[in-house]
């Protein structure tokens, strides 16, 4: 079936499956995870190096390849934010960032308030704004407004795995804005991703459920086939549900029994 | 901060500064490429802040570093998300 691309910032993705560069078991197994998910975008934090000169994320992956997506996971405040983005951009990682401002340490719940203004900011300054926010409705199309290039909804709290929670807010999300929405965090296994998709999500982002599973690279594959999966059966068009019953195979024609 | 050498004082041969929140001594007047040079810091991937304004790479040979300034190197690292 012929599908569109998931566009960003004016470039263009076949996969709709963003995944992460954290909580690994090694370097070798996050290496083959990315690929076992055929992710296109990766995202990374941006941290201090360690002294003396320590080994960088970047010694491991192939920045030819793979569009870096530099995040601002930590960061509390829009300012801390914004700066951090500053950051990424002048250490070359390209104007595309994840946008976090957190606003509670133990639900990692963001701060919409610092992130509607740090959103504002850095689309001033020419970023592409990928900002983590709720999944409110309102605030989404705020985003959008301030010049969001996406939204990306939770589905439940970052590293819970309890997959989609409200996925009627994720619908209204999706009847509320125009740019690509693409749950970020929340997401435990493979149905969870595949529900993200059905519901009309242009992409997931994960990087707990691949990076923490017993076999990550296994499930960065059967997070692959979900996005897929999810995102054909949505462009398929489901079935309505109903309460009863409807027979699959013709009334007419069966065989008299009675005797 | 230090007080500027008076006249007929000889200046300031090192000062102190923070990298990466550890304090550092280094040469009055060096700049952050000699700062990075000395950390040998590649430069790929990687930015600094000075006082928490972002310094380019083109000003790196001229920006200089004074007493107490405080300097942040990043590069990337393993990530997903908070």
């Amino acid at each position: 079936m012929y599908d569109t691309n998931l566009v960003l910032g004016g470039k263009e993705f076949t996969s709709r499956l963003i995944v992460g560069t954290g909580k690994y078991a090694s370097m070798d197994v996050m290496r083959e995870a990315h690929e076992a998910a055929g992710a296109e975008i990766i995202t990374v934090a941006v941290r201090r190096v360690s002294l003396p000169s320590g080994e960088s994320i970047l010694d491991y992956l192939d920045t030819k390849r793979y569009t870096l997506l530099p995040n601002t996971a930590g960061c509390y405040t829009a300012d801390e934010a914004i700066r951090t983005c500053y950051l990424a951009r002048e250490a070359g990682l390209g104007e595309l960032v994840k946008l976090e401002v957190i606003g509670d340490q133990r639900t990692l719940f963001p701060d919409v308030e610092g992130l509607l203004e740090a959103t504002k900011t850095l689309a001033r300054e020419g970023f592409t704004v990928m900002p983590y926010t709720n999944d409110d409705p309102v605030m989404a199309r705020k985003l959008q407004d301030a010049g969001a290039a996406c939204v990306m909804p939770l589905g439940a709290p970052i590293g819970s795995g309890l997959g989609i929670r409200n996925p009627y807010n994720i619908k209204i999300i999706l009847e509320s804005v125009t740019v690509p929405v693409i749950v970020d965090a929340g997401v435990g296994t493979a149905s969870d991703a595949a529900i993200a998709m059905e519901l009309g999500c242009d992409g997931v982002l994960m990087n707990t459920a691949i990076a923490g599973a017993q076999d990550a690279v296994a499930m960065a594959r059967a997070m692959k086939l979900a996005v897929e999966a999810g995102r054909l059966a949505y462009k398929a068009g489901r079935i309505g549900k109903k309460l009863y019953a409807t027979a699959s195979s013709p009334l007419e024609g069966l065989p008299d029994w009675t005797s | 901060m230090a007080a500027a050498p008076s006249k007929g004082e000889r200046p300031f041969v090192s000062v102190q500064i923070s990298v990466n929140g550890k304090p550092m001594v280094v040469e009055h007047g060096i700049t952050v490429d000699g700062l990075l040079t000395l950390l040998n810091v590649k430069r790929e991937y990687t930015a600094v802040a000075v006082n928490r304004e972002v310094t380019r790479k083109a000003d790196y040979g001229v920006v200089t570093l004074s007493e107490g300034d405080k300097v942040e190197i990043v590069r990337p690292m393993g990530g997903g998300a908070s």
